[in-house]
């Protein structure tokens, strides 16, 4: 009962919130200074008749409390208006380019949380060894790296001198003639692999390697630091002392009994930095010229396709509450004492 | 009264300031890191002095060495233009450099008395504060102030204030946590007592106390503004062509990564030491004062 109480307080809670974030981006897009009937028609000395007929057809000579409720009402129908850059619908837009983004973002986070976490398990349990220093070294040069810089190390290091990797990308345009990926799910990871495509499976993997990676490194910083402090609280605990005492190996101690309670703040900063991560998908989209909402989303913002900005300012505070959201119930399910408050 | 109180919260931020040095002084990454800034900081200061090529810094162009490797003449090489990189790195740290710290204090001024008012006040006051807080804090911070930069326009003074509105809530929720705990001591009941006006209270007897726990985080999160201003250079909406930006530079240099390297590879060590300063910096004072206590 208590549990279910929770839920509904945090969900009521983040449809507040959200009603509160589409206020912010309404007003965020109508303080534009430039004229947007003149944008829609993409000249500034545009007929005046033009630019009237455009107005009426936007709303936009109504007042601005009307424009919101318009908004409001489409926004629920699910309709975020048409992109002034396409003239196709921001929203067709947006879903046609997610499943390339949240590919990136998942690779990438994958990537950071199996780095991350045995890093940090490392350094606490090799606590002020020279492991703990390189793990701190790890940690501070993660965080600090940009990774629209990042990026281009990368593809300097990995294409031109290795040649291990590709430049950019998503998939090797050959492919299209000789493995051509069946988008069943648009995930082409596991589109390949459900239709046993290798070819085009491998060359898949392969575009994904440095974009991953780029994306990784700012969460590998902060996964291994915070699972490090988690790991060393628990590791001074009694009952790990107990369980030293009664000679259970110091790795099955490390392993099964300390980390499993050190993953809960650990999963916090996991689903705070994949927040985190999504904007860092930008930077990295704008490198590898992956063809993701990043790529379209830094293109509507300097072409000031504000339909466009809008869906994504609100698609990304939807999934920055939604993940906050999920993390919070995940931890419920995870740590038993938080039900109890 | 008011004098006495006033005086306890000055001479309590001037024993911190002496511990925090102290700290500094003893521990030699922070050391260092304080002096790369501070070097930074001067160099940023001091541009047309330090600059072998002060025109060409600030953008004049110089078609005879267009593309020059890194040589005795251009120590670091010269971009597309024929400019001097490393005059443009030096010019390039007052956007970089100069302006987050400017952002940071700005957010700091906006952010620290709601969040005193806030905790202080409590009731409506504090609900509706930080209810508005929250909103803020709902977006991910770089994509709020990619938002509002795009929509106010480009331009480096613009991506300065879209940086100050998505990041000032985050000093509104550490002050007014320190007000909340604040507001039950002597100092401030007494205060009360004597019939001194809450305005008065929250700035002089309040805010001066949260101040420590601000200023660290602060510190803590510059290197993150820098990142995020880099980074709305870096994708066109803060500093414009042909003014110098190490995220600008990185992202003209892009185009000629495989051949040209040097064009971008230095702006971005520039901005990859400063910011590792900044982090270094910001793990000892977290360490000396923890500012989670006060979340």
């Amino acid at each position: 009962m208590r549990a279910f109480e929770f839920i509904l307080r945090r969900v009521l809670t983040a449809i507040f919130v959200l009603i509160g974030v589409s206020l912010i981006t309404f007003a965020i897009s109508h303080v534009v200074p430039t004229d947007t009937a003149a944008l829609y028609l993409g000249s500034t000395r545009a007929r005046p008749e033009d630019l009237e007929r455009i107005r009426l057809k936007l709303g936009l000579d109504r007042p601005l409390s009307v424009q919101y409720a318009i908004y409001m009402g489409d926004l629920i129908q699910g309709d975020l208006g048409d992109s002034i850059a396409t003239k196709r619908p921001v929203l067709q837009e947006l879903t046609d380019r997610l499943p390339a983004t949240l590919e990136l973002l998942f690779f990438g986070m994958f990537m950071a949380t199996l780095i991350g976490v045995p890093l940090g398990v490392l350094s606490a349990r090799w606590q002020g060894t020279w492991a703990d220093v390189i793990v701190r070294i790890i940690s501070i040069v993660g965080v600090s790296m940009p990774a629209f810089y990042l990026g281009l190390l990368m593809q300097i290091a990995f294409f031109r001198n290795l040649d291990l990797f590709p430049l950019s990308g998503r998939v090797d345009s050959n492919l299209r003639f000789t493995n051509p990926i069946d988008p069943i799910t648009s995930f082409f990871l596991l589109d390949t692999f459900l239709t046993s495509n290798w070819v085009a499976f491998k060359d898949v993997f392969h575009h994904l390697v440095l974009p991953g990676f780029t994306l990784a490194a700012y969460p590998i910083g902060l996964i291994a630091r915070m699972n490090r402090a988690a790991m060393l609280e628990v590791l001074g605990q009694d009952y790990i002392r107990t369980a030293r005492a009664y000679g259970i190996k110091e790795r099955v101690v490390t392993y099964m009994y300390a980390l499993k309670n050190a993953i809960s703040p650990t999963l916090t900063v996991i689903g705070l930095t994949v927040a985190y991560a999504l904007t860092g998908t930008f930077f990295v989209e704008v490198i590898f010229n992956w063809p993701g909402l990043g790529l379209f989303t830094v293109r509507s913002l300097l072409a000031l396709d504000y339909p466009a900005i809008m869906g994504m300012t609100l698609l990304g505070a939807s999934g920055y509450v939604l993940i906050n959201l999920i993390v919070d119930l995940l931890q419920m399910w995870v740590d038993p004492r938080i039900r109890l408050q | 009264m008011d004098q006495t109180t006033h005086t306890h919260a000055e001479s309590q931020n001037m024993r911190t300031t002496r511990h925090v040095i102290n700290v500094i002084l003893r521990d030699p990454l922070a050391l260092i890191s304080t002096i790369v800034i501070l070097l930074f900081i001067l160099i940023a200061v001091f541009a047309p002095l330090v600059a072998p090529y002060p025109d060409q810094g600030q953008g004049s162009t110089n078609a005879g060495d267009t593309m020059h490797p890194p040589s005795e003449k251009f120590i670091l090489g010269a971009d597309r233009l024929g400019r001097d990189i490393l005059s443009r790195i030096i010019f390039g740290a007052r956007p970089a450099l100069v302006v987050p710290i400017g952002v940071v204090l700005f957010a700091v001024v906006i952010g620290a008395p709601l969040g005193a008012l806030a905790g202080y006040k409590g009731g409506w006051v504090d609900e509706i504060i930080m209810r508005i807080t929250d909103l803020f804090l709902a977006f991910p911070s770089l994509l709020l102030a990619m938002a509002i930069a795009a929509s106010i326009g480009r331009g480096l003074d613009k991506a300065a204030i879209a940086l100050v509105v998505s990041w000032w809530p985050w000093y509104t929720r550490i002050a007014r946590g320190a007000a909340v705990s604040l507001k039950e001591q002597y100092f401030v009941e007494a205060a009360q007592a004597i019939g001194v006006r809450d305005s008065v209270i929250i700035f002089k007897h309040i805010l001066p106390n949260t101040l420590s726990p601000i200023l660290v985080q602060a510190t803590v999160d510059l290197g993150t503004v820098i990142l995020a201003m880099g980074g709305l250079a870096f994708i066109g909406l803060g500093t414009q062509p042909p003014s110098p930006d190490w995220g600008l530079m990185i992202s003209e240099g892009r185009t000629f990564i495989l051949d040209q390297w040097w064009i971008s590879t230095y702006p971005g060590v520039a901005i990859f030491i400063v910011v590792l300063a900044f982090n270094l910096l910001g793990d000892t004072l977290r360490d000396i004062f923890d500012p989670r206590q006060y979340k």
